[in-house]
């Protein structure tokens, strides 16, 4: 049993839940919102990601952030680290890769509030911040919590793309997946089925909690 | 209001995770843990002899190895990329030389060991484990051979020296349909000793671990059919004492037993 990568695991799905709140919220919003040309194209693109081998998606990752690209370079010289083979880089990789499960869930959200409602809020003299937190965020809370529970579950389990541009260092992008891999080619079956075990139960629960919030969104447009 | 009580008990979780995250500072304790607890990386075929080694090293030193295992072709590539390896021990020191040919390493690195390769077959397999490949290639000719598993030999020299093997037989050809590649030889030797596959040439350091060996018998291939597995170690440019030490330990008497006992030979030994 690796503690260390299941703590770490669990700090880098809170970790993108985190970002992904307020990226979700915004962007699931305004998608949910506004009509434009080219819509169709932006929610190819945040959708991209569930079709995308993770692998590719990591070959992408490594060429533009590696070492070698600009933007590794910039990271190295403004941080004193790599930006891959960190936890760092591990996190905007996860983050990136989240996005459709972040914001689709809270995109059908926001959809599902009546105009009326949102109208009214203006009516009452509410700004449009005020009209998010008094009355858009307590009626799409189901949905985003889906949507962080989405995406705390899928990263848990993220594993192609934590391989390539991860490079498995313990402590640091050594995930439980990455462990679970590592014990079985070291013939430990004892500790990797410990560790399936673990992460079957967690995705199980993940995926309780998740149908039972569904529940109640629709009860609520019910 | 009803909806914002639902959202204020929703915040709680949040914050919750938010202490998850913001607890220890991620910057800081990577940096001062990679002082403390270098990363080296090994080639697969050293996973059994080099956790043995690292443990009589805490033992004898009372100081911390972290390590990773994996094909000697990927970390190199990786170390190019810019991993925070402190040291590498590869399979083959072509992939050393080459690093430090390109300015990647402190210096050209040790030889520490001679590796082989043997063949393994598990139980129950119609192939033997006939180490002048008779019964392969009886095997192959009948039809007998549905899956045979090798490390990948693009970046897994354990795997290139299997290759080598089959093509001084003349076997290559026949056999490459029915080829199951492992990303490095660890990941070969399990598919060679499960159900799954009729047999598989692996590293002698693997085949002779209790945990492999109890699971098929295996015969060792001759040194001449293939080029010889020289595998060479070094230390990386952001290599600290803690690495220093341990690269030095590696090439001490206590560390030197335990290869030899994974059958590696060692230079300056006759095998």
């Amino acid at each position: 049993m690796d503690w260390t990568a299941l703590w770490l695991s669990l700090r880098l799905a809170a970790c993108t839940v985190l970002f992904l709140l307020p990226i979700g919220i915004t962007l699931g919003r305004w998608l949910a919102y506004r009509d434009f040309a080219g819509k169709g194209i932006a929610e190819a693109l945040v959708a991209l990601p569930l079709v995308l081998p993770p692998t590719v998606f990591g070959y992408y990752l490594l060429v533009s952030f590696g070492a070698a690209s600009p933007v590794g370079q910039l990271w190295q010289a403004a941080f004193g680290r790599q930006l891959v083979f960190t936890f760092d880089g591990l996190l905007a990789a996860s983050i990136i890769f989240n996005l459709p499960f972040a914001i689709q869930p809270m995109q059908r959200g926001f959809e599902a509030i009546p105009p009326e409602v949102r109208e009214a809020a203006a009516c009452c003299g509410m700004s449009p911040w005020r009209a998010l937190l008094k009355v858009e965020l307590p009626l799409a809370w189901p949905a985003i919590l889906t949507a962080m529970v989405l995406s705390f579950a899928h990263t848990l389990g993220e594993f192609g793309i934590v391989l390539m541009v991860g490079g498995s260092v313990p402590g640091e992008t050594k995930t439980i997946a990455i462990a679970i891999y590592d014990r079985v080619q070291a013939f430990d079956d004892v500790a990797a089925a410990q560790m399936a075990a673990l992460l079957l139960a967690l995705s199980l629960a993940t995926i309780a909690l998740t149908y039972a919030f569904s529940r109640r969104i629709g009860r609520r447009l019910g | 209001m009803f909806g914002s009580v639902s959202l204020r008990s929703a915040l709680r979780p949040l914050l919750a995770i938010a202490m998850l995250v913001f607890a220890p500072d991620l910057g800081a304790v990577a940096q001062t843990r990679s002082d403390e607890r270098p990363v080296v990386a090994g080639a697969s075929d050293l996973q059994f002899a080099l956790e043995e080694i690292a443990k009589a090293f805490a033992a004898d030193t009372r100081l911390a190895v972290t390590l990773a295992l994996g094909s000697s072709g990927n970390f190199a590539r990786q170390i190019r990329q810019g991993a925070p390896f402190q040291m590498y021990l590869s399979a083959d020191e072509r992939y050393v030389l080459d690093l430090a040919r390109d300015g990647f390493t402190l210096d050209q690195g040790t030889l520490y060991a001679v590796g082989r390769i043997v063949i393994i077959v598990p139980r129950g397999s119609p192939l033997k484990a006939d180490e002048t490949f008779a019964d392969l290639s009886a095997a192959l000719a009948a039809g007998r051979v549905t899956r045979f598993a090798i490390a990948n030999p693009e970046h897994a020299p354990y795997g290139k020296r299997a290759e080598e093997a089959l093509r001084h037989n003349r076997l290559w050809d026949a056999i490459k349909p029915y080829l199951v590649l492992g990303e490095n030889v660890s990941q070969a030797a399990q598919f060679a000793t499960s159900a799954n596959a009729q047999g598989g040439i692996i590293a002698y350091s693997l085949a002779l671990s209790p945990r492999v060996s109890a699971l098929g018998t295996y015969r060792l291939i001759p040194e001449s059919w293939h080029s010889p597995l020289r595998q060479r170690m070094v230390l990386l440019k952001s290599a600290g004492p803690v690495a220093k030490r341990f690269y030095a330990y590696v090439q001490e008497p206590a560390a030197r037993t335990i290869f030899r006992k994974y059958g590696f030979v060692l230079p300056g030994e006759d095998g």
